[in-house]
């Protein structure tokens, strides 16, 4: 059987799903942030996915966009993460259930 | 079975066991580099796909500066050995599961999709000639407009990065 659009859907929504897993079975922020990537990452898979099948240059657009704003929202991120170990020395979220107080 | 499905399925296996590495490694710098494999495999998927540009960016992008980013954070933090607290085994459970059944629910949704059909020759509308002219003509405002918010970004990591005020300190030791 060749590969078709129904093969790149499995694909992306399984690399989604591992990612929504590790989001939530990890306690390690930085881990957390990595399984946001894959998710993202699999979101694109998908937008060239259905770029290539329809022949329109338009999502491909939207995959560059949407790399911009990873980039960003990982700067901002890691600055967080960074200031949040200085003060707690650590970089586990479960210290963050204190915020609720 | 032609060359295209053969690499896709290697691409494919590559992908979902390295994306499996990330979330199961106890060593957080072994889960930055099975995520730069998994970016490898995508971009192998987006050459596969003849969206030579966003494969040679995603590779710059993700696996160059983002990963190097992590790896930095990582270091800087020396995180990198596996004293990481485990969730309870209660919680990693119920993860698994949700996870799991947002797949499952997810799939049932799309089991009955028509299936289309892929053209597997080359085609030209990856090529950086065509995006930058798509770019520039019908998507100019969210180009100018990501430059905002890159800039905001920047200085936004900026300062929730640096130390705090010497002022503000001045005033806790007086209050102290």
């Amino acid at each position: 059987m060749p590969v078709n659009s129904t093969h790149y859907l499995f694909l992306s929504l399984l690399l989604f799903s591992i990612g929504i897993m590790g989001a939530l079975i990890r306690r390690n922020a930085i881990i957390i942030f990595m399984c946001i990537e894959l998710m993202l990452n699999a979101v694109n898979l998908l937008l060239v996915a259905f770029s290539k099948i329809f022949g329109d240059a338009d999502a491909q657009l939207f995959v560059f966009f949407i790399m911009v704003v990873a980039a960003a929202e990982v700067a901002v991120g890691l600055a967080v993460i960074v200031m949040m170990y200085r003060k707690v020395q650590s970089v586990d979220i479960n210290i963050l259930n204190r915020l609720k107080h | 079975m032609g060359i295209y499905d053969i690499i896709f399925w290697i691409l494919s296996a590559i992908a979902v066991s390295c994306a499996l590495g990330v979330i199961l490694s106890r060593n957080p710098v072994n889960s930055v580099m099975f995520l730069i494999l998994t970016f490898f495999a995508i971009s192998g998927h987006y050459i596969l796909m003849n969206a030579q540009f966003l494969a040679i960016v995603n590779i710059i992008v993700y696996a160059g500066a983002i990963m190097v980013l992590f790896l930095f954070v990582i270091m800087l933090m020396n995180l990198n050995a596996d004293v990481e607290p485990q969730k309870g085994q209660l919680v990693q459970l119920a993860g698994v599961i949700s996870g799991g059944v947002l797949f499952l629910v997810v799939l049932a949704a799309i089991k009955t999709a028509r299936p289309m059909e892929i053209d597997q020759t080359s085609t030209e509308i990856g090529l950086i000639d065509n995006l930058g002219k798509v770019l520039f003509t019908k998507f100019v405002l969210p180009f100018e407009i990501s430059s905002v918010l890159f800039l905001s970004a920047m200085i936004g990591a900026i300062v929730i990065g640096k130390k705090e005020d010497t002022k503000q300190q001045g005033l806790q030791k007086d209050n102290n």
